[in-house]
């Protein structure tokens, strides 16, 4: 390290001293430039004891050229003082040292070569020999006595061996000195420009007048600036007061003033004010417990009722700074400038007054309250109830494979009929002179006399059927009459009616002639329409639209409602013609009743037209057949109001499942929905024969009873034929009677 | 078909709103600049009935302004002053760029300033208006007088919140409007009432802030400047008010003991028990410790008329000494006094405090020093009906409708009793409806259980059937109730939702009330029990 460091000060000595006396010794010709050159390769030529320092040193012309090759040292050109160096000599970085063209290059790159450059004739410089080891290297530096003195030129890679006089200039350069010896720094300063006036003017000129007399421009500006300051209009400056000055500003306050403006502000709303547990020793109830203040934390901060955590202190000295202090001024002021704001009606309703005035129930007796009977015997769920056009039985079918026939008074099981499957569906003839029952098995409908009450009218329905003389002519039939064998016949089937899949559906017409079935399928053969008297089946439709839930005979008209999955059609039998189609707003119709108007059952005493307008004031009694209720599995009740519109008058939401069946009543102004909540809701359901007035719906019990079983609950309501009672068949294998 | 087609998003509440960005744009400000000038001006975002009406169809998150409160921006004078401010602040850079201190300095000098006195007589046309709006800026300049010296804000700005803060409570003093003092753990909130407007601000405890980063001061600069142009008006007018001069000369250390004098012409309200309260301290010698928060329990007491002094090396401004015999209270707030002296008060600050709320002084042995406090309540809490009552606020209720509370305490206890079991009443009523439902069913399976069991058991037996009292009025109560689930049962689906919040509001009210009932019972209980046993451990 020591060695370049060194030499690099010799350069910086050399520079130095050129630029002390590049001032003045600047009188040089240019031409000296190119035997300055020539000089200097011969120097080169010369050997290699020559410094570094020399290819930079001032060069004079005409000096000896000896004397340069012993030591050329600053104080030696000193002494030549005047003579002109060529201070253009080395501008150029190339040409700093034209021993070696190589340039400034790190010299480390020749590090694997013999030569260490090339000269100006392209000819390779090669290095000094040098095959000493350690061994050597350590023997010349005890034994040789100029050692220290000794440096290698990195451009030529030889070795130098300092004078005297190079060694004191480094020394002195190390101690900060200057280079030259005879440099005194510390001369005499000379004033060139002295401070003292002479006696003499420097030229010789006469004053010039205007410097006698006053100027008249400064004096005009002097003049305005005085007449400004006389007028006013320059004022010292006044010190700023930051201090604001208040005054009364509502000296007039004027109401007319108040821009329309203000009645569109809507003012913020105002903090809330603290309430008991905000307090620094709130009752011991406002605080919170371990687990509330786990999920105090766990919240989100705008989730949090409090924003912050209740807390108690002894005294007040022990109440800390609350630390979000600036950050709530600092929400408030986001608040007041950046939340949107709108005026918003706050509901003060008294919620009394949102339910709606109704009848009481009271008022709208007679309907069934409370639960009378049970009908206990089935083992499985019961599917399906029919009760006798009289009144007196009742039919049960369930899923143990047995109809059982109730005497509806003393809840007696009078009768128990295996039939060997599930009974899906099961109708009690309507025509009362007729005691036939209607069960669906599986595929087939049988057809069932039960031989309860009247012996005589048990005994003439089996003369009816046996009456019956085949055609001729065998027609094509879509399903199979089949009469009973003598074994079934002592169980009380008559006939059997077989299809080819399962059933889902049988019900009767009105006057218990013709009965239709739905076939669990997606064909056009869903629906038959069956005549007992003539043994004979026929498919009303061409085509399936849908799948059909449920069918139903209009009660005196030749209409046929078929309801599926969310629409029920009328269809004209007669015409052969689709009437309607109800929407019935919900997902999936599960049964459908015909509300049978208030008369008796009785057929046909009201005639109608049904496209034109029919009498109202001849008609004591709405004509029946216009309204009709929808139950669906999404837990809706729709009533349709036929002559209103195709969308229902009303649904009504009362169950919390699905209803599995609804059922109107044939005198009463009554309707019931049984669903898988286990509830049957009993409503009054008035319609009016005036056509302006809509019908009135109200609720008026709902019945509770049956227990929940694999969540099914009610499964089918039929009412009493006369009476106000309802009965409803449930999962829990039981039927219940409510009166 | 005739006429022009309409046009959508032409007409109606689209053409009222105006966008933030537009609305910056029609002013031609930069958004900080915006934002300042509707916080001068107090303009706030509307948002609309319709949104996606406004929003010409689109969906997306906007803040939308009235276009009037916009166009009525155009024509504001400070909108120019920051025009011209963004120039100063341009030539300035400019100067000192090119180191013309000269320049730098005259641009200094003119510095454009702007007035706020125009935008608080128009955005509060009246004094009351002003008045009902003073609660935000009396917490902020409470706030701000307690900020460092310091960086964060001018201190100017400082200087001017405290004087202005200060002067409101030497008003609040003199007019003897305090109404209400509450502890809270946040700060000390105050309640005045002036020209017959509640006032409410909060102080913050007296120790130095943690400043929060994530707060923008420069927002709460602009806020605390217009709200210190309204205090300034407000103070002035209200001094007015007490023929007082304003503003009033107050040394900046002792600034609450600078009472001015009271206005004769002061008009003095007819309601005697205001009167009363408003003189709760009159004559009455206060002293404070030296640990006790000085400058809150002096306004409190001077508000009521005490007389208030503390130790002479606290704070000037002290009048009297605590050797003065005549002091008959002495604020302390440490466990242990030792040299009381005979003839005076020992109390901690609670008392004062709750005194005031309770418009009463209170008996004293609670407020011993070293006793554990009683609760401290809010007094801004007024209970409906159905809400929980702490025990606390029953005997303070009871103290002031004149009873003795020393009689009443067990009566009390039996009152609350009463009330919980009303709660659980009420509770009863609610679950009223599935229990009847319940105990219907379970009566029905009885029954049924009963006859298979007959049906079982062939040997008939009678049993002597039991007289079953029916509970007439119950049973009305059942009808009722039935009566009201059916109507229920009809409702429209839209209203059977509003009754269902409403009744699920109340609901849930009444559960947290008992939630506070049941927890205080039980920490009663724990109490009680707690005593029993230090009282055998004491016997044993």
């Amino acid at each position: 390290m020591e060695q370049p460091l060194e030499l690099e000060s010799d350069d910086d000595l050399t520079d130095s001293e050129e630029s002390v006396y590049s001032g003045l010794e600047d009188s040089g010709s240019d031409s000296t430039n190119s035997s300055a050159a020539e000089e200097e390769e011969e120097e080169e030529d010369e050997g290699e004891q020559e410094e570094p320092s020399n290819g930079a040193a001032p060069k004079v012309k005409g000096a000896p050229r000896k004397s340069k090759a012993l030591g050329a040292d600053p104080p030696l050109k000193d002494s030549e003082g005047l003579s002109v160096p060529d201070e253009y000599e080395e501008d150029s970085s190339d040409e700093e040292d034209i021993r070696n063209t190589v340039g400034n290059i790190p010299m480390e790159w020749y590090q694997d070569f013999p030569h260490i450059g090339y000269d100006l004739e392209g000819k390779r410089i090669y290095k000094p020999i040098r095959n000493k080891d350690e061994l050597d290297k350590f023997l010349e530096k005890m034994e040789n006595p100029d050692y220290w003195r000794t440096v290698q030129d990195k451009m030529t890679g030889a070795d130098i061996k300092l004078t005297d006089e190079q060694v004191d200039l480094v020394h002195r350069l190390q101690k900060g000195q200057f280079g030259d010896v005879h440099f005194n720094p510390y001369e005499p300063a000379i004033d060139f420009f002295t401070h003292e006036v002479m006696i003499h003017p420097v030229t010789n000129r006469p004053a010039d007048k205007r410097s006698f007399i006053p100027s008249l421009i400064e004096k005009e500006k002097v003049s305005k600036l005085v007449h400004a300051i006389k007028m006013g209009w320059i004022k010292p400056r006044k010190p700023k007061e930051d201090t604001p000055t208040y005054y009364d500003l509502w000296a007039h306050e004027d109401p007319n003033s108040i821009l329309g403006r203000h009645k569109m502000h809507v003012p913020a709303p105002k903090m809330k004010l603290p309430g008991h547990e905000e307090s620094y020793n709130p009752p011991p109830e406002y605080l919170l417990s371990e687990e509330e203040k786990l999920a105090w934390e766990q919240q989100e901060p705008a989730e949090r009722r409090l924003n912050f955590v209740p807390q108690q202190y002894r005294c007040l000295r022990a109440v800390p700074g609350y630390p979000r202090f600036i950050h709530e001024r600092f929400e408030r002021c986001l608040d007041l400038y950046l939340c949107p704001r709108q005026r918003k009606m706050r509901v003060n309703v008294d919620p009394e007054d949102l339910i709606p005035k109704l009848p009481k129930p009271r008022d709208l007796q007679p309907f069934p309250t409370t639960q009378a009977l049970v009908y206990r015997g089935h083992s499985s769920l019961v599917r399906c109830l029919s009760v006798s056009p009289s009144g007196q039985w009742l039919a049960s079918g369930s899923d143990d494979g047995t109809v059982r026939f109730w005497e509806v008074c003393t809840a007696r099981c009078m009768k128990t009929l295996p039939v060997g499957g599930v009974v899906k569906s099961i109708a009690w003839n309507p025509n009362p002179t007729i005691c036939l029952v209607a069960v669906c098995v599986e595929q087939s409908v049988l057809l069932v006399n039960p031989c309860l009450g009247d012996k005589l009218l048990y005994g003439a329905t089996d003369q009816v059927l046996e009456s019956y003389v085949p055609p001729e002519e065998e027609r094509v039939q879509p399903v199979q009459w089949v009469t009973a064998t003598s074994e079934e016949h002592s169980r009380g089937i008559r006939l059997t009616v077989q299809h080819s899949k399962a059933l889902k559906q049988v019900t009767w017409h009105g006057k218990g002639d013709y009965f239709a079935t739905v076939v669990a399928d997606n064909s056009n053969m869903q629906v038959l329409i069956h005549q007992t008297s003539k043994r004979w089946s026929q498919n009303p439709f061409r085509k399936s639209k849908g799948l059909v839930q449920c069918v139903l005979f209009h009660p005196i008209r030749p209409y046929f409602f078929v309801a599926t999955q969310r629409y029920v059609r009328v269809y004209n039998l007669l015409k052969q013609e689709l009437t309607k189609k109800l929407m019935a707003n919900c997902k999936w119709v599960s049964s459908m009743a015909i509300h049978p108007a208030g008369t008796d059952g009785g057929a046909g005493t009201v005639p109608k037209v049904m496209c034109g307008v029919h009498p109202v004031m001849d008609v004591p009694f709405p004509p029946p057949g216009d309204n009709v209720i929808c139950g669906s599995y999404d837990s809706k009740l729709a009533w349709f109001d036929l002559d209103l519109s195709t969308r229902p008058y009303q649904l009504l939401r009362h169950h919390r499942k699905a209803l599995r069946s609804v059922a109107f009543h044939k005198h009463y102004p009554l309707f019931a929905s049984g669903s898988d909540d286990g509830t049957v809701i009993v409503c009054h359901g008035m319609v009016y024969n005036d056509l302006l007035q809509n019908p009135l719906l109200v609720p008026v019990k709902v019945l509770k009873g049956h227990t929940l079983t694999m969540d099914l609950g009610v499964l089918d309501v039929v009412f009493h034929p006369t009476q106000p009672w309802v009965f409803s068949s449930g999962a829990d294998g039981t039927v219940r009677l409510y009166t | 078909m005739g006429g022009l087609e309409k046009k959508k998003y032409q007409r109606g509440s689209a053409t009222n709103y105006i966008t933030r960005n537009k609305a910056r744009k029609k002013l031609q400000l930069s958004l900080p600049d915006f934002r300042r000038l509707c916080i001068l001006k107090g303009i706030y975002p509307h948002e609309p009935r319709h949104k996606k009406k406004v929003n010409k169809g689109s969906t997306a998150a906007r803040t939308f302004y009235l276009l009037k409160d916009i166009k009525f921006l155009l024509h504001e004078p400070i909108v120019n002053k920051f025009r011209e401010y963004k120039i100063f602040v341009r030539k300035l850079r400019k100067a000192y760029g090119k180191s013309e201190w000269g320049t730098a300095e005259r641009l200094k000098d003119n510095k454009p300033t702007y007035k706020l006195d125009h935008i608080v007589k128009e955005r509060y046309p009246t004094f009351v208006d002003a008045l009902r709006d003073l609660d935000d800026a009396l917490s902020m300049c409470f706030l701000f007088s307690t900020f460092p010296r310091t960086g964060k804000c001018h201190v100017q700005t400082i200087q001017l919140c405290r004087r202005l803060a200060v002067e409101f409570l030497n008003y609040v003093i003199a007019s003897r409007s305090l109404r209400k003092v509450f502890l809270s753990i946040k700060g000390i909130y105050y309640q005045a009432e002036v020209l017959g407007q509640p006032i409410t601000w909060i102080t913050p405890y007296a120790f130095a802030h943690d400043h929060p980063t994530d707060v923008d001061y420069r927002v709460m600069a602009t806020f605390t400047e217009f709200y210190t142009t309204l205090l300034g008006f407000v103070n002035f007018r209200l001094y007015h008010s007490l023929n007082l001069h304003y503003p009033p000369k107050i040394d900046g250390q002792a600034e609450v003991e600078v009472k001015p004098a009271e206005g004769k012409e002061y008009a003095m309200d007819s309601e005697s028990y205001l009167e009363k309260h408003k003189k709760l301290f009159e004559g009455l010698r206060f002293f404070l410790n030296r640990e006790v928060p000085r400058e809150p329990l002096a306004f409190v007491i001077r508000c009521f008329g005490g007389q208030v002094s503390w130790d002479k090396s606290l704070c000037i401004g002290a009048t009297y000494d605590v050797s003065d015999p005549s002091i008959t209270h002495q604020i302390v707030d440490r466990p242990r006094v030792e040299q009381q002296v005979v003839g005076r008060y020992y109390l901690q600050p609670q008392w004062v405090f709750d005194s005031v709320n309770a418009k009463l002084c209170l008996p004293v042995a609670d407020y011993f020093p070293g006793v554990l406090l009683p609760p401290h309540l809010s007094p801004f809490v007024t209970e409906q009906e159905g809400d929980y009552i702490p025990p606390e606020k029953l005997k303070l209720l009871a103290m002031q409708r004149g009873e003795d509370p020393g009689e009443e305490t067990e009566e009390e206890e039996e009152e609350e009793e009463e009330e919980e079991e009303d709660d659980n009443d009420k509770d009863e009523e609610e679950e009223e409806e599935d229990e009847s439902e319940k105990e219907e069913e379970i009566k029905l399976k009885k029954m049924e259980e009963q006859k298979a069991q007959s049906n079982k058991a062939l040997p008939v037996k009678v049993t002597a059937g039991k007289v079953r009292l029916e509970d007439k009025q119950r049973l009305e109560q059942e009808q009722q109730s039935e009566e009201k689930r059916l109507a229920i049962m009809m409702m429209k689906k839209r209203e059977k939702y509003l009754y269902k919040k409403i009744m699920f509001g109340k609901k849930r009210k009444i559960r947290e009330a008992n939630k506070l009932a049941a927890k205080r019972k039980a920490h009663d209980t724990a109490l009680k029990e707690e005593k029993k046993k230090t009282k055998k451990a004491r016997r044993a």
